[in-house]
């Protein structure tokens, strides 16, 4: 088993660069460094929120910058009527 | 023109004031005059890593109140005559230090050397906002482990608001020192590398000093690593960040030990 698992064994250093970035996007907006991630993140639920009630919890905005494109990355959860009607009958 | 720089990274214990004494004192010798100045009042440490605890006569306190000038409270190195300390006091009351006498205490160093290198205590209180306000230039001292990136993260954000640069508009030039860093842990994929800290912070690169047990022998000694053995791997990557911040182009390597496998494997250009 062990040996299955020596090979196996996912490396943690991009764990802790995805939970850096997600946290660091968070904490820009909250701190108030100008970036452009929290900016497009603060902005797009600014717009969404007028019209659909969303979690700022469970929001991710995530810029991957190549060297000749990024790509901006927006996942946002969004409560169906459903689940709403049962979180208020709940 | 006296060149102001602060040596900060918001988290406790990632290689603050070992970095200063080591720039420092490399720095000197390439001929340039040094002064570095504790901030961390209540908790000096520089004087002990620097090897002077017992020379330390005034302080930063003292020529900030006014109660010693600072030839009283100036302690030239013994080892490197162009390297000078202004110890932090041992005085628990943070709010002894002044905006204004800051300021003064500052400007009169400005006028006596050519580097004036601020040790900023840990945190974002008072000490670490005085230590930053009058930099032109900062170096955040960092681990590649998330709580020291976050941290950074944060520093970098005041470094942005709060110093003189950022409010007459300018930008503050930030450089990433990576300090404890292990190549081959990193490339095994079981800490951050050096590209990951520097997209995460999007600041440009000073230098990488390898984790090595000569930091600690160093600091044992009360010596910049650069000074108790120049040969060895930290010492080196030290140096290295030195001749950059003198505005050299120096291939960005990380020094090993061993025999510069990794520093082979490993090289790339500096962003500064």
């Amino acid at each position: 088993m062990s040996v299955l698992r020596f090979f196996t064994r996912r490396s943690s250093a991009p764990a802790a660069r995805e939970r850096l970035q997600l946290l660091l996007a968070h904490e820009r907006a909250v701190f108030g460094r100008t970036d452009l991630v929290a900016l497009l993140q603060d902005e797009i639920l600014a717009v969404i929120a007028k019209h659909v009630a969303i979690d700022p919890e469970k929001v991710r905005v995530k810029l991957d910058r190549q060297d000749t494109l990024a790509t901006l990355e927006v996942d946002i959860e969004i409560r169906t009527p459903a689940a709403g009607a049962l979180k208020l009958a709940g | 023109m006296a060149e102001v720089l602060v040596v900060t990274s918001g988290k406790g214990g990632v290689g603050k004031t070992t970095s200063t004494a080591a720039l420092g004192a490399a720095l000197a010798q390439t001929g340039q005059s040094v002064c570095v100045v504790d901030f961390d009042v209540g908790l000096r440490n520089l004087d002990l890593v620097m090897g002077a605890e017992r020379r330390v006569v005034y302080d930063l306190i003292n020529v900030v109140q006014g109660d010693a000038n600072l030839n009283q409270a100036l302690i030239r190195d013994k080892r490197i005559d162009t390297l000078s300390l202004l110890p932090a006091s041992q005085t628990r009351d943070k709010d002894a230090l002044t905006a204004e006498g800051v300021e003064r205490v500052i400007n009169e160093l400005k006028g006596r050397f050519d580097w004036i290198i601020c040790d900023s205590p840990a945190g974002i209180e008072r000490g670490a906002y005085f230590a930053m306000r009058h930099a032109d230039l900062a170096v955040i001292v960092t681990n590649p482990e998330v709580s020291s990136v976050r941290d950074s993260d944060r520093i970098i954000g005041l470094l942005d608001s709060k110093t003189e640069k950022a409010e007459r508009g300018e930008t503050m030039e930030k450089l990433l020192l990576l300090t404890r860093y292990d190549p081959v842990r990193a490339e095994r994929g079981d800490m951050l590398k050096v590209d990951d800290v520097l997209e995460i912070l999007s600041i440009g690169l000073l230098g990488i000093i390898p984790e090595s047990p000569e930091v600690l022998k160093a600091s044992n000694l009360g010596s910049p690593v650069t000074l108790a053995n120049p040969i060895s791997a930290p010492a080196r990557a030290y140096a290295d960040a030195a001749r950059r911040l003198r505005g050299e182009t120096i291939q960005m390597t990380v020094p090993s030990d061993r025999k510069g496998f990794f520093g082979n494997l490993f090289g790339r250009r500096a962003a500064a």
